[in-house]
């Protein structure tokens, strides 16, 4: 038999049942749409937070100072003054596969510019901060290894700040006074958004470390140390040699730190949202296998109802094989049809869905490919034994029937 | 001359629950090329089991048959697919046309199965040539439901010689047709024979084996009779008897 033979008898026969093939390829229709819009909307909540989580960094570890459980009393992270500036000269120095390193330290402050003021979080950092956070200066430039040996009065912000104090001119030069002590403002940083938090990632105003802890905040302790690992690789090794840097200097038996790669951050961000995918996914999977049933049920009835026919193709020649692939090609259009619209419903459904409710929704191609494979599989396994039954007809058999 | 079809001593018996049917009981017939033999016989006489058996539809359980020299009472399924195929053509009773399907696309429909691919433009053209052969060509388009019976008969015959066979195996042509129709369709057929196509009917109607030039008579599953039909009807001159005499009661 020619190639495109059986698929032009295919359509030939379910033209002839417009509507019991329409109905039939509902099944498959709903279960791949219901597949792909449920990925759709986990996969858009999951890339959500997966990008938040990617707006910390690239490739971070924190060292948060302070401990979760020094004598029953617990304070946040950064409470305890137990991280210095030499710990992070330390990691810089003495850990391998580390590029960057920066200390922090944190404070909030009622900041006055151009006659207005506002109040934010003024944090110290070294000039790795960019770098690490993977941010980069929308004007001007970061400040210098030498402003935090020199204790520079200089200063980078967000665009909150910006749009806050600066209205309408340029902040590059402009003085900002912060606690009375002047800082001009020789960078602007671009705009970052809502951490995973809900904060306000641009409302900043980052200072050289140095700066801060001598002229600001008066501390000697550093609130937390960012550092950044050469690779994704590399980044649980680091984790775990800062680990144990950290406790041979401060000679404590207990951590009086913490140390958190973004790995683990993005793991324990997206874990709910990934057994929703698989919860979600499994619903949508059993309606694909009723679907499946209801094409082997329909098939079943056709071979029953084409008896005759099939005994007339075998007459003037059939070989049960072609029976056999005429009929399983039949069940296989019939799905992969159902499962390119159901595709098309699944997307559409998504799109709505993300109108009406604002959700980030997303498709990922690889689910577009899965959906079109596995109806493909669908039609075969439940297009076999009807195929396969109608194969094994006696001619003589089926051409008596009535 | 090569006989198209050789029989020597053929069986048949079927294993149906604890008694088995003997439905053929030793047949032996050679039938050469360019003969036309009506294979009669009441219900029960094995002349449909025969046929099936002539049709490579079915097996005999013993004896040997050759079909244009070549041994098929051995072949399996698909080999007697491909010889269904390429040198039998088939008439059913009931026609047994494929509906909502044109007439052309019923005829092209054996090329389908043809172990050499044929491309559609040539199978068009073949099923095309093989329904004017019939007087159809201008039904090309219609659906089996828009044809009369004799018409459907018609595009039957046509798909059976589309494959060019060597043999047109007829199961009651005329069995589900008036008479007039049924001489219509000896027409078709004795025009078919003269062109040299052999053809082997199965009917139980007397008059119509008399179109043919042999008849077999099959009783209990052997051959009671087998000879020449004597005086052979031609359909077109009884056409036209049938004509004169309708015209003489104004019926047509």
């Amino acid at each position: 038999m020619k190639f495109f033979a059986p698929f032009k008898l295919a359509g030939r026969a379910l033209r002839r049942n417009k509507m019991r093939s329409l109905l039939t390829m509902l099944g498959v229709i709903i279960g791949v749409g219901s597949v792909i819009a449920s990925v759709s909307i986990t996969t858009g909540a999951t890339k959500q937070v997966e990008d938040k989580v990617a707006s910390l960094g690239q490739n971070v570890v924190t060292v948060f100072s302070g401990n979760f459980s020094s004598g029953g009393m617990r304070g946040g992270w950064g409470s305890a003054p137990t991280l210095t500036v030499e710990d992070s000269r330390a990691i810089k120095n003495e850990v391998a596969n580390v590029v960057a390193v920066s200390p922090e330290v944190r404070d909030r402050a009622q900041i006055l510019a151009n006659g207005l003021n506002w109040n934010t979080q003024v944090i110290g950092e070294s000039p790795d901060y960019p770098q690490i956070r993977d941010w980069d200066i929308a004007s001007g430039g970061m400040f210098t290894e030498g402003d935090v040996r020199g204790l520079g009065k200089v200063a980078v912000i967000g665009k909150t700040v910006v749009d806050q104090l600066f209205i309408n001119d340029d902040p590059i030069g402009q003085t900002l006074i912060v606690r009375n002590i002047p800082f001009k403002v020789v960078g602007v940083l671009e705009s970052k958004g809502f951490n995973l938090f809900g904060q306000d990632q641009d409302d900043v105003v980052i200072i050289p470390y140095t700066s801060h802890m001598r002229r600001l905040s008066k501390r000697t302790f550093v609130n937390s140390i960012m550092v950044q690992a050469a690779s994704k690789e590399t980044i649980n090794q680091v984790q775990a040699d800062i680990n144990t840097l950290l406790l041979d200097r401060h000679k404590s038996a207990e951590p009086d730190f913490t140390v958190r790669s973004q790995l683990e951050l993005m793991q324990m961000a997206t874990s709910t949202s990934r057994i929703m995918s698989i919860l979600l996914g499994a619903i949508a999977s059993v309606s694909l296998i009723v679907g499946g049933i209801g094409i082997m049920n329909i098939m079943l009835v056709s071979v029953t109802e084409r008896t005759r026919e099939i005994g007339i193709r075998m007459a003037v020649g059939a070989r049960g094989r072609d029976i056999l692939i005429q009929f399983l090609i039949e069940a296989v259009t019939l799905s992969a049809i159902g499962g390119i619209l159901g595709i098309a419903l699944g997307v559409g459904a998504a799109k709505i869905t993300s109108h009406f409710t604002g959700w980030p929704t997303l498709t990922p191609y690889a689910w577009i490919g899965i959906a079109c494979v596995s109806s493909a599989a669908i039609g075969i396994v439940s297009g076999f034994y009807p195929a396969w039954k109608a194969s094994r007809l006696d001619p003589i058999e089926a051409l008596r029937y009535e | 001359m090569n006989a198209v079809i050789k029989l020597a001593d053929i069986h048949k018996i079927y294993h149906t629950g604890e008694v088995d049917v003997h439905a053929v009981r030793g047949v032996s017939l050679d039938i050469e090329p360019g003969e036309f033999v009506a294979i009669m016989g009441s219900s029960g006489s094995g002349k449909s089991t025969l046929m099936n058996m002539n049709g490579c539809l079915d097996r005999p359980t013993r004896g040997s048959y050759f079909l244009d020299g070549l041994d098929v009472s051995t072949l399996d399924r698909d080999d007697r697919a491909k010889i269904r195929n390429d040198k039998i053509g088939f008439v059913f009773q009931g026609f047994n046309l494929l509906s909502r399907t044109s007439a052309l696309e019923n005829v092209e429909m054996p090329m389908l199965y043809n172990n050499q691919r044929i491309s559609s433009a040539e199978q068009k053209e073949r099923a095309g040539k093989s329904l004017e052969l019939v007087g159809l060509a201008d039904r090309a388009d219609h659906k089996p439901n828009q044809l009369s019976g004799g018409q459907q008969q018609r595009v039957a015959i046509a798909r059976a010689l589309v494959n060019r066979p060597s043999l047109l195996l007829a199961d009651e042509p005329t069995g589900n047709l008036d008479s007039q129709t049924s001489i219509e369709i000896m027409g078709v057929f004795q025009k078919l024979n003269d062109a040299g196509i052999t053809i082997i009917m199965v009917t139980h109607e007397l008059d119509i084996a008399r179109y043919t030039k042999r008849t077999v008579i099959l009783r209990d599953g052997k051959i009671l009779t087998d000879e020449r039909v004597a005086e052979r009807l031609n359909a077109e001159a009884e056409l036209q008897k049938l004509r004169a005499a309708q015209a003489a009661v104004k019926l047509a």
